[in-house]
């Protein structure tokens, strides 16, 4: 024993079961992504997206839809947004040449609803900038991805390297999952927290195995999976006080932040858990695997020296 | 770790107010106080239009490879070589010329004096490129000279909407080229950008030209009238366009009653326009907007003061936006918009008022949670927080950054991600407690140890705050302004100011039991 421990617990003991659950919750999301597919919003798919605050409360959700089935605009979907009185319009249709669309479709409700409505916000994206928004929002979470392999690169040994990105993948591929388990909807503000959850968790990540290789060198002839454990459980109080702090921070958003918000905070505390308990349990049992010893990162430290 | 110069003191201390200074000019009247800086709300918070518009670049290159086929048929004239079917299609020209004249021709075409083919010097390029096989010849744009189309079009483009945008009297709207056939336009306050759209979606393209009797389409072409289905047969030739307008103004005619418009020609217009209307008198004359025929009056007596009247089926509204059109001057291409994203104003004050009441609820529970567990060493990070935050405001203020509503939830959660630099500390401290006898010494060493893992874990967060502000567009890249800064902001406050509060706290305390 390195020394007395704080709690009695051994994550490395468990590394075996958390890996096969990981495993499988990656399984599902992949297969929820492929099969079932992403709820693009109209940043990425195009088309046209209405929410409109309906003044007379007995109208349902069907008048509206009703209304605008007689309007021939293909594909249009109907839902309550935050507030009673908010809806979300959604339509597929790719109609942006005719200058007076917004204005029909706001002409055709105040007649068939009778109602006031105010349009409280229209978002109408040409297919050209929806798949450039898609190919920017690609490109922005691989360069982030890139960047971050970089820089662990330069700071860590190779397997640290992989053990984080795999990590960081994980906690991506598992938050994309549940939003298309979901049927969330994934928008521009959806890309900011994914690259926001990228950094938080290298950000655990890197703390973990910052403490993982000062102990390494400390205590040369301990097993990596004692020194896994002991690292885990010191910095494992920062861990969750600083997890609980961003995720009170996020849940405060979700609460109160108002309905634009929601997608972008829910993202965001999924990948806070998911990051935080990816950074213990998949980030550092790859070191276990790839046999990192005292040796890979004394080795490393004479290579510097040098 | 725990030893402050007094310069360096002073000159923490002088920008903590510095910045303060300029977050507070956000929420105090702005006639009582020195600093008249804020920050910009973004159009998701103060409510407004966003358009970006395309400009269509098929028709003005037709346009400028008809002008080439004409200056060509006359080149090959004056330098007398012989051609066949010389004929333009598909932004190409194309002719056949005997075997002989190709390298004459030739010649011609790679002369750099040549207003037909001009040589960019910049490009180091030619503005047409030429194929030839056996006989035949096809010259098309080059990749530059379409470059230089899109941007002398994008370019008087810009200018035409800025005026006519101008005309209608948004407050501060931002027209900007975006890429290289894009102009972005931001309308702040403009919950109905529909009469814009309208008057940006017209080229507003005037021409005179005289009613027909011939039947064939050699001279001539049948339009239609844009109310209605009428068509009518009119001459090809233009008599006079909008570029000899000089002004023009809605009115009202007073037999009718009628909303029309009144134009002014300037000195040439109304020179040709009195000629022609004198050779034509008891013609009709057809007034063509876009390739629609607004009105074909008869022409009783010719015009010669240069004054004229459009009359159509108008209405104030539509009579008062056609001579804003055709006051601002024709539009080179006609302008899509691809893109267009409006906030009603009450959506944006909603969305205000729910950003600060998250960011108040996230900060007390975050401060709450901070001195439950850190008792005294909780309140220097809560204060340190505070400082952080005016800081964060303050650059915001000072760079006059816009602020949107995902740049809001940038500002909360960086408040909730600041204390971890300060929790690594206090953290480290306690472990080194455990081992060191002297609690200075202790702090010493928690702040150096820890100070390796603070910095690889908010370098890794700036990594995507950067990524995100030059890949993210409009409220996105609000996020990753305030990310970014919150992160730089947060490490000065921990390594300054907290470090400083807490060396202060253990000089008072020396070796007495500290907690934590």
């Amino acid at each position: 024993m390195i020394k007395e421990n704080i709690i009695n617990f051994s994550f490395s003991k468990y590394y075996r079961k958390f890996n096969f659950l990981s495993l499988l919750v990656i399984i599902l999301s992949v297969y929820f992504i492929v099969f079932k597919g992403l709820n693009f919003g109209v940043d990425f798919k195009g088309g046209t997206l209405i929410e409109i605050r309906v003044e007379n409360k007995n109208i349902e959700i069907s008048d509206i839809r009703k209304s605008l089935l007689k309007m021939d605009l293909g594909d249009v979907t109907v839902k309550r947004f935050g507030n009673k009185k908010d809806y979300l319009i959604k339509i597929e249709k790719r109609n942006t040449t005719n200058e007076n669309f917004i204005k029909s479709i706001n002409n055709k409700l105040n007649l068939d609803l009778s109602s006031d409505i105010d349009f409280r916000r229209v978002e109408n994206v040409g297919p050209k900038v929806s798949s450039e928004l898609l190919n920017d929002a690609i490109l922005a979470i691989s360069l982030a991805l890139a960047a971050m392999l970089f820089y662990i690169w330069i700071r860590f040994e190779w397997q640290f390297s992989l053990g984080a990105i795999i990590a960081i993948i994980h906690d991506v591929i598992i938050t994309l999952g549940i939003f298309s388990f979901l049927e969330y909807e994934i928008n521009l503000s959806i890309v900011a927290a994914v690259l926001t959850i990228v950094g938080y968790s290298m950000n655990d990540t890197v703390v973990i195995f910052d403490r993982i290789r000062e102990n390494l060198r400390k205590y040369i002839k301990v097993p990596i999976e004692e020194i896994c454990d002991t690292s885990t459980k010191e910095t494992l109080s920062r861990t969750m006080v600083t997890s609980i702090t961003t995720l009170l921070a996020l849940i405060s958003i979700y609460i109160f932040g108002g309905a634009i918000l929601k997608g972008f905070s829910f993202a965001m505390i999924v990948g806070v858990i998911v990051g935080t308990y990816s950074s213990i349990f998949v980030a550092a049992p790859v070191l276990k695997h790839t046999k990192v010893t005292s040796k890979t990162v004394l080795k490393e430290d004479e290579k510097e020296n040098n | 770790m725990l030893y402050f110069s007094k310069v360096k003191l002073l000159v923490v201390y002088f920008l903590i107010v510095f910045f303060s200074l300029f977050s507070l000019s956000n929420f105090i009247d702005q006639d009582n106080f020195p600093l008249s800086k804020k920050i910009n709300l973004g159009l998701d918070l103060q409510g407004g239009s966003y358009l970006l518009l395309e400009v269509d670049m098929d028709p003005i290159v037709i346009q400028k490879i008809q002008n080439k086929l004409i200056l060509l048929r006359k080149n090959l004239k004056d330098i007398k070589i012989q051609y066949k079917s010389l004929k333009s299609q598909n932004n190409k020209i194309t002719f056949q010329i005997e075997n002989e004249n190709i390298e004459s021709f030739k010649k011609f075409f790679y002369n750099k004096k040549n207003s037909l083919n001009n040589y960019y010097d910049n490009y180091k390029s030619y503005e047409m490129d030429i194929i030839i096989k056996d006989n035949n010849i096809e010259i098309s744009y080059s990749k530059f000279g379409l470059i230089e189309i899109k941007n002398s079009t994008v370019d008087q483009s810009l200018e035409i909407v800025r005026r006519r945008i101008d005309e209608v009297g948004t407050k501060e709207p931002t027209i900007v080229k975006r890429g290289s056939d894009r102009i972005l336009i931001e309308l702040p306050g403009l919950d109905d950008p529909n009469r814009i759209k309208k008057l940006l979606g017209k080229t507003a393209n005037l021409t005179f030209r005289i009613v027909s009797n011939e039947l064939d389409d050699f001279g001539s072409e049948i339009l239609s009238f844009e109310n209605g289905n009428n068509q009518l047969r009119v001459s090809k030739r233009v008599v006079l366009s909008g570029d000899n307008l000089e002004n023009a103004v809605p009115s009202l005619d007073n037999q009718t009653n009628q909303a029309t418009v009144s134009f002014t020609l300037d000195r040439v217009g109304a020179k040709r326009f009195g000629k022609i209307t004198s050779e034509n008198v008891g013609s009709r004359l057809a007034i063509i907007l876009d390739n629609k025929i607004i009105s074909a009056p008869s022409i009783r007596e010719p015009i010669l003061g240069g004054n004229g009247q459009i009359s159509g089926a108008f209405d104030f509204q539509s009579a008062t936006d056609l001579a804003l059109l055709l006051r601002s001057g024709a539009l080179p291409t006609p302008l899509n918009v691809i893109e267009e994203r409006t906030v009603g104003p009450d959506l944006g004050e909603d969305s205000i008022k729910a950003g600060a009441y998250s960011l108040l609820i996230g900060f007390v529970l975050v401060i709450f949670f901070m001195f439950i567990r850190y008792k005294f060493l909780g309140l220097i990070a809560n204060t340190a927080l505070i400082v952080n935050l005016f800081i964060l405001i303050g650059i915001l203020t000072i760079l006059e950054a816009t602020l949107t509503l995902p740049g809001i939830a940038g500002i909360i959660l960086t408040v909730g991600m600041a204390v971890d630099a300060n929790v690594l500390i206090f953290e480290r401290i306690k472990e080194e407690m455990k081992i060191e006898k002297s609690s200075i010494h202790a702090f010493d060493m928690g702040y150096q140890r820890a100070q390796s893992a603070i910095l690889d874990a908010n370098v890794t967060t700036l990594i995507s705050a950067i990524i995100l502000f030059f890949l993210g567009s409009g409220p996105v890249k609000g996020f990753a302004v305030t990310l970014g800064i919150g992160i730089i902001t947060t490490l000065f406050t921990v390594y300054f100011f907290a470090r400083h509060l807490s060396s202060i706290y253990i000089n008072i305390k020396k070796n007495k039991e500290i907690q934590l």
